[in-house]
């Protein structure tokens, strides 16, 4: 168990910087979620953390050791890969069992070792097949129980459910989160789902073209995102953006519309675009103050919740996402009035796609 | 041929597929047939026409004969020593082999160096040189060593080998990098990744290669003819040649047929014995 720290880590390969100076101090015992679209550096991050990747400049320390210059061996480090990359003549019992008798740990540890990782992962009764005999999940436990029983100072995670069907990822995601729990052990775990990120992260890393866009917890994320594009990855569905200039009390489109928002009155004049979730738009009576018209183009039904896709009355170019509560049947075409929340009110620079 | 048994389903296209398949089976089989039958006979009997075709009476004799050292023709060696110097040749050659391909295909695999990609050319141009162009600077080169005449000389020449190089890479390269990684990680260095995730992992290639190269080197004929002058250093089959002579009643066909076969059994066991592991080795293994 160690803290990890980051120092402006920076990766480039040929002429090409691809991580531009990352910086994170993560505790002992936190989770760290790092999520981002595909090939935005994530998993080139993780890598540099295992030592799978050189480091260009910046610096690693894991534990306060500054671990840059180490073999992945010597950084008391374990890491679970997305295609399990288990050994394919090894028992299970031996694919656990390797990394230790590397060691040179006396049998009866590892055994003793290896019998409690199974039994927290119920693989016990699986110990002497090979992987092909188990099913994906069974193989995504054994790779995490190699991690498990090295009990290394840090776990890294390389997107180790996106192999797994969707009912069973959401069982090791919990399962995951309680191991984690467990052992108290301080993890990196990269994936691009945002799903994932949100719902194991003590903390998360939004990463975008390589660089972090915004460093917090889930919710403060999600409360508060830093910039357009945070704002539009974190959130399912995505947030709806509408851009126009801030005018005194509302935001005049591009289309020429006017929306009526609650903006400060130092803002007039301004390009912005604002951020809406399809969450945070409550349906309302027409008469309603500040009501905006929207037409029902689509709508995709849940269950429990539905999404309405629609467009402004009067300018087709804006279109919006709405929650509407399952039981609301809506139909094509259908004029639907919403407002937005107050409080939930997301307002971006136009320029840099900075939060004002 | 294969067309014909594709087909395979009116009774005419399958009788016409066996009526070759068992001409196939004769052309091959009958002068095996006919060196066991041979091995069974005395010499009178062999070259006074018809040929027989069944088996005679003097076996027991005529192995007896060859095996306890009688065949003054051999230079006076016995056929034991002639075959075991033929399993050692052959067995270094393909073990040679097996260890100079895998260890230059795991370097070109997964190792970055310098000049890598011009080893690899290297290696590979050699391909296209038959033995037979280097046979004499080769031949200078173990005359300088002081190798004719030894089991090294036999050896060392034949154990370079380009085709297994490229079959162990190709094989290396289908390995997931991840593997590669996951030992890494797991505190495996480059020396324990290949024995323990490597290596068990090519059992079925080696296993392959082996035979193949087992036979490559028990067949070998122009160099063991350059590379031995003394008979003891012979091997089975230069051994046959140098008992056959220009006149057919000099030789003493009855021995020439029992050292044939005694010559064909070792090879025919090692791919009995090596199929039965590798078809196993197929069933089990799996990247």
């Amino acid at each position: 168990m160690a803290t990890i720290s980051l120092r402006d880590v920076r990766k480039t390969y040929a002429k090409a910087e691809v991580i531009h100076g990352v910086s994170i101090d993560v505790p002992d015992g936190e989770f760290v979620v790092i999520v981002g679209p595909s090939g935005c550096g994530k998993s080139t991050l993780l890598r540099m953390v295992a030592g799978l990747e050189a480091i260009t400049s910046g610096e690693i320390a894991i534990g306060g050791r500054v671990v840059n210059d180490l073999e992945p061996r010597e950084r008391d480090i374990a890491m679970v890969f997305q295609n399990y990359a288990l050994y394919p003549h090894m028992t299970v019992f031996d694919n656990m069992a390797y990394g230790l008798k590397i060691a040179n740990m006396p049998k009866a540890e590892i055994k003793a070792r290896v019998d409690r990782a199974a039994g927290m992962l119920n693989l016990s009764d699986f110990l002497d097949r090979k992987p092909r005999a188990l099913s994906g999940g069974q193989r995504q436990r054994v790779a995490m129980g190699r991690a498990l029983v090295r009990d290394p100072a840090a776990f890294l995670f390389d997107e180790p459910l996106s192999n797994l069907d969707a009912k069973l990822r959401v069982q090791m995601r919990l399962q995951i989160k309680e191991m984690q729990r467990t052992v108290g052990t301080t993890s990196l775990y990269v994936t691009h789902d945002q799903t994932e990120a949100m719902t194991l992260a003590d903390r998360l890393i939004v990463m975008n073209a390589g660089v972090a866009e915004q460093i917090d917890t889930p919710m403060a994320i999600y409360d508060r995102p830093a910039n357009v594009f945070v704002a539009g990855f974190i959130g399912s569905p995505a947030m709806n953006f509408v851009s126009g200039t801030l005018e005194a009390g509302h935001l005049k489109t591009a289309g020429g519309q006017r929306i009526a928002l609650p903006v400060p009155a130092d803002q007039a004049g301004r390009s912005v675009t604002i951020g809406l979730r399809p969450e945070h738009l409550q349906t309302v009576d027409a008469d309603h103050p500040g009501a905006m018209a929207l037409r029902v183009r689509a709508v995709e039904t849940l269950g429990a919740d539905a999404y309405a896709h629609a467009v402004l009355q009067d300018d087709s170019t804006v279109e919006l996402v709405v929650r509407v509560p399952g039981a609301r049947r809506l139909s094509e075409g259908e004029t639907l009035h919403v407002v937005p929340d107050a409080d939930s009110l997301h307002v971006f620079d136009a320029a840099t796609g900075a939060r004002v | 041929m294969a067309d014909l048994g594709m087909v395979g389903s009116s009774k005419r296209s399958r009788v016409v597929a066996h009526i070759f398949l068992i001409l196939g089976v004769l052309i091959v089989a009958f002068p095996i047939y006919y060196v066991v039958i041979a091995s069974t006979h005395t010499l009178q009997t062999i070259l006074r026409p018809p040929l027989p075709l069944l088996p005679g009476a003097e076996g027991p004799a005529n192995y007896g004969e060859a095996i306890s050292g009688g065949i003054g023709r051999i230079g006076g060696v016995s056929v034991g020593r002639l075959l075991a110097n033929t399993a050692i040749v052959a067995v270094g050659i393909a073990v040679g082999k097996i260890i100079i391909s895998m260890a230059s295909a795991y370097a070109m695999v997964f190792f970055r160096f310098p000049f890598r990609m011009a080893c690899f050319w290297l290696i590979f141009i050699t391909l296209m040189l038959p033995v037979e162009v280097r046979i004499m600077p080769t031949y200078k080169v173990m005359v300088q060593l002081h190798l004719i005449d030894t089991y090294a000389g036999l050896i060392l020449p034949l154990i370079a080998s380009a085709t297994a190089t490229l079959l162990f890479r190709q094989f290396f390269m289908t390995i997931p990098n991840e593997l590669l990684e996951a030992a890494r990680v797991d505190g495996a260095g480059p020396w324990r990744f290949f024995k323990d995730i490597l290596l068990p992992l090519s059992t079925t290639n080696i296993a392959a290669l082996f035979v193949i190269l087992f036979i490559y080197g028990w067949t070998q004929y122009l160099w063991p003819l350059l590379v031995t002058n003394s008979n003891s250093m012979n091997t089975i089959v230069i051994a046959l040649r140098k008992m056959i002579s220009f006149a057919d009643a000099d030789t003493p066909w009855n021995l020439v047929m029992v050292t044939a076969v005694l010559a064909i059994l070792p090879p025919v066991l090692v791919v009995v014995l090596m199929q039965r592991w590798f078809v196993k080795g197929l069933v089990e293994t799996e990247k």
